[in-house]
């Protein structure tokens, strides 16, 4: 993976290089790297699958980053693209043109985070939420659990236990290990 | 509103042109009603006998519950012992199980299969998921109490229920239907207005007609 780095090198700028495995790291590239390398790792690396195409939200550092998870079949290679990008309307260049299934992962995106992919096959169509007139509900600013109880009713009686101390209580109810 | 649904001019391959109002064209406008008893008591209980003995489940799969229904098909289970088979429409069906959790995108279509069926019908809640929102009881997309939406006529519990358990809430359903117990259908119709604002607070992009019959 390190010859593959150092090779990349050669072609543009790379950012950091985490090593996972043997078979599996991660660059951090630039936004307007980001096309011409893949193009470059598909057409001549032998990176032809996508794996995955996700989105991280960094909230503290106000970053929205995407993975491009690329498998090498031939090598048994994963090579992981990251992308950091601004988190305030956010918008990356589709990449539908050299995997036609990212189409489906952007519009996902697009739904989810509210990343935008202009130029991406049917990315503002409604993918699972429909009729969502919130915030995407990935975005971490997005309460989920408020959300929840404002708009589905509880049914009264649920209780939660502490699952270490239930199964204590239900083997070896005479002692009485920590707690209660 | 879904262009499909929408008042529209259509032309026939053979020149003519008229005018379609899908929601009114096709289907019925008319709320559901109340269905009595028909005949006298005893007569009624040889239906209700006959109605446990034909249970016949809608092909639907919610949540992860559906694997659940595979190995009652199979030899291993064999649900086909009881009575209770395996349908392809809802215009066939009286049991509607919801197995497992119940995104909103999935309710929409589960509300449009149940109006379908035809009475009397019956829905057993399948896992915790239906009951309480099980493990999603945070989810932002999650229905949490199934019997806000469509009335369940049995639950059965467990995360997930192996399908013995599902064997056994067939045999409790079929001693609800032979006490004459079993009156979902009805409780829809009598409620309809309070299922329909229910449905409507979750399901936000309401692009169905009223009653899908």
């Amino acid at each position: 993976m390190k010859a593959l780095y150092s090779r990349l090198q050669n072609r543009c700028t790379l950012g950091e290089f985490t090593r996972q495995r043997d078979n599996l790291a991660f660059i951090t590239v630039d936004r307007d790297q980001l096309c011409p390398l893949l193009a470059h790792l598909r057409d001549t690396e032998g990176f032809l699958h996508l794996v995955l195409l996700t989105a991280v939200d960094w909230i503290e550092q106000e970053q929205f980053q995407l993975t491009y998870l690329l498998c090498n079949r031939e090598k048994q290679q994963d090579l992981g693209l990251r992308v950091l990008l601004p988190r305030e309307n956010t918008s990356m260049d589709s990449i539908h043109d050299l995997w036609p299934t990212a189409a489906t992962y952007q519009r996902e995106l697009r739904e989810m985070f509210g990343i935008d992919f202009p130029g991406s096959p049917r990315v503002n169509d409604e993918f699972i939420l429909e009729g969502w007139n919130n915030i995407p509900p990935y975005r971490r600013e997005f309460d989920t659990l408020k959300y929840a109880e404002e708009t589905y009713r509880d049914r009264p009686g649920r209780i939660t236990l502490d699952p270490a101390q239930h199964m204590r209580d239900q083997l070896y109810p005479s002692k009485k290990i920590g707690g209660n | 509103m879904k262009e499909e649904l929408q008042k529209r001019m259509v032309k026939t391959p053979d020149g003519q042109e008229f005018e379609i109002e899908p929601l009114r064209d096709y289907y019925c406008e008319a709320p559901p009603t109340v269905q009595t008893p028909a005949y006298t008591a005893i007569v009624e209980k040889i239906f209700n006998w006959a109605r446990s003995e034909s249970i016949w489940i809608l092909g639907f799969g919610t949540g992860c519950g559906a694997i659940e229904m595979r190995p009652l098909m199979t030899p291993r289970f064999d649900a086909y012992r009881y009575g209770v088979q395996w349908r392809p429409t809802p215009r066939q069906s009286n049991l509607f199980i919801i197995s497992g959790y119940l995104s909103v995108k999935t309710l929409k279509r589960v509300i449009r299969s149940y109006e379908q069926m035809q009475s009397p019908k019956y829905v057993i809640g399948l896992g915790s998921c239906t009951i309480n929102g099980g493990m999603y009881w945070d989810s932002y997309n999650t229905i949490k109490r199934l019997d806000d939406y469509l009335p369940v006529d049995l639950y059965i519990t467990g995360c997930m229920p192996r399908p013995e358990a599902l064997l056994a809430g067939f045999v409790d359903l079929k001693k609800i239907i032979r006490a004459g117990k079993a009156e979902g259908a009805n409780i829809y119709a009598e409620n309809f207005d309070w299922y329909k604002a229910n449905q409507k607070k979750v399901i936000l992009d309401w692009d169905m007609p009223e009653y899908n019959w």
